[in-house]
């Protein structure tokens, strides 16, 4: 993308935001029981779906790569990984501050809160693991293969997760309503925004990334000379 | 050469430099038992209670003593850079993982039923009866560590800080593993003893996914 699309991407990701925004607040009936914490919602589950849609194209870019060996499957891969860390890093705290009025407690061991926090705890290890490799070439391999086993273990976590606690006594969650539909819709702007920046935060990433090889390169390079 | 033949040939020579130091397996065993001891320091646990928190604190030692014995299963080939003879010889590259797989869960597992007999002293528990099943859970539960554990390893040996790296990618990642092997023996260890069939078949669905992705993606990780 040329940095005439960039700005123009920008531009239209910060007026869907507003218009999230504004849909979130004023637009969006008010929750009877909840009252305004209830809005936090409309950022909080889009934040979650969004950090999935990151995390499966990082599970593709790794795939990607080790059939094709192009760096920049590689990168897609990071850019990915990390964006989807940074959405379940807010995932993570928004969740409690709406839990703190609502429940009366910050944090539960309730099955989607423990199983959201391994899956954020697995693709931490995953940025770590890329930190740690020196040569670029293996660690493109070496956290491409991890990076496919931890997509492949989110199921398994989820599922182990879910029976592991639908066989203890359930927290009180105030699930199973249903939402107005004007809720839906709102929900639903919501998600389309934060794809948005998810996308213009990975088109970054990505740059960034390709920048620091094109650096790499150079230092070679330039080592070979010298 | 074939997947299986080689693999098995590559597990033989893992079991004879095993067998010649016993070095994994008297560190893995008396880590183990040191773990169960500081438990029983650290909470105090009636009886009661060690039957309701026993397997899921022998289920936690496995898991690190696995994380630990796992490591030298590739670093030890590095020291006069076996694994590049390895890879030289004229086998299916996955079949140095797959032998070393194996190999780690032969290691694992017999050290496990080693400490068994240690830990139902210890806690008080019934083992003899449930005897059969409880096998099967060790023997799903320790597949899927030493599966997931030897390829992290192989992971983990090309980076800095291996022996940190290895935990931090191994542990989360078994979190379904822990849960259905803790959760099956304390159904077998429990007051009317049964094994919950969910787990069995979580604990097979995870040796699957591991076992078929180590198939398909783990020479990958071989290459020079």
């Amino acid at each position: 993308m040329n940095s005439r699309g960039t700005w123009a991407g920008t531009l239209a990701v910060a007026a869907l935001i507003g218009v999230a925004g504004y849909a979130a607040l004023f637009l969006a009936p008010a929750e009877k029981t909840m009252g305004l914490i209830q809005r936090i919602f409309y950022f909080h589950v889009p934040s979650a779906w969004t950090g999935f849609v990151a995390f499966f194209i990082s599970f593709a870019a790794s795939i990607a790569y080790l059939l094709r060996r192009q760096p920049k499957w590689d990168w897609l891969a990071v850019a990915g990984a990390e964006v989807g860390v940074a959405f379940f890093t807010c995932v993570l705290v928004t969740g409690p501050i709406w839990a703190k009025p609502v429940w009366g407690i910050w944090w539960t061991w309730d099955a989607r809160l423990t199983s959201t926090f391994v899956l954020w705890i697995l693709y931490v290890s995953y940025l770590i693991l890329r930190t740690l490799v020196a040569d670029p070439e293996r660690r493109a391999v070496t956290s491409a293969v991890f990076g496919i086993f931890a997509f492949l273990d989110v199921p398994l976590v989820y599922f182990s997760i879910w029976w592991w606690r639908t066989q203890h006594p359930q927290p009180v969650i105030g699930r199973g309503g249903f939402l107005d539909a004007r809720m839906y819709a709102v929900l639903f702007v919501c998600w389309v925004a934060l794809l948005g920046v998810m996308a213009l935060l990975i088109h970054h990433r990505y740059r960034l990334e390709a920048l620091r090889h094109e650096v790499d390169e150079m230092s070679i390079e330039a080592d070979r000379r010298a | 050469m074939g997947l299986a033949r080689a693999a098995a040939i590559i597990l033989s020579k893992e079991l004879r430099a095993e067998f010649r130091t016993r070095e994994l397996l008297n560190t893995t065993v008396v880590f183990v038992l040191m773990v169960i001891v500081l438990f029983s320091f650290t909470f105090d646990p009636t009886s009661a209670e060690s039957r309701r928190f026993g397997p899921g604190l022998l289920w936690l030692a496995f898991l690190f003593a696995g994380s630990l014995m796992l490591q030298p299963s590739f670093t030890r080939e590095q020291a006069n850079d076996t694994l590049a003879a390895l890879r030289l010889a004229p086998i299916p590259p996955v079949a140095i993982l797959f032998g070393k797989i194996l190999a780690n869960f032969i290691f694992l597992l017999f050290a496990e039923l080693l400490l068994l007999p240690v830990f139902a002293v210890f806690y008080g528990l019934h083992i003899l009866p449930v005897l059969g099943p409880l096998l099967l859970v060790f023997a799903l539960g320790t597949l899927g560590v030493t599966t997931a554990g030897t390829v992290f390893s192989a992971i983990s040996s090309q980076a800095r800080m291996r022996e940190l790296l290895l935990p931090l990618l191994l542990l989360p990642a078994l979190t379904p593993v822990l849960i259905a092997s803790a959760e099956s023996t304390v159904g077998l260890l429990g007051d009317e003893p049964a094994l919950p069939q969910v787990w069995t078949f979580l604990l097979v669905a995870s040796d699957i996914v591991f076992l078929t992705a180590t198939w398909l993606i783990g020479e990958y990780l071989l290459e020079e």
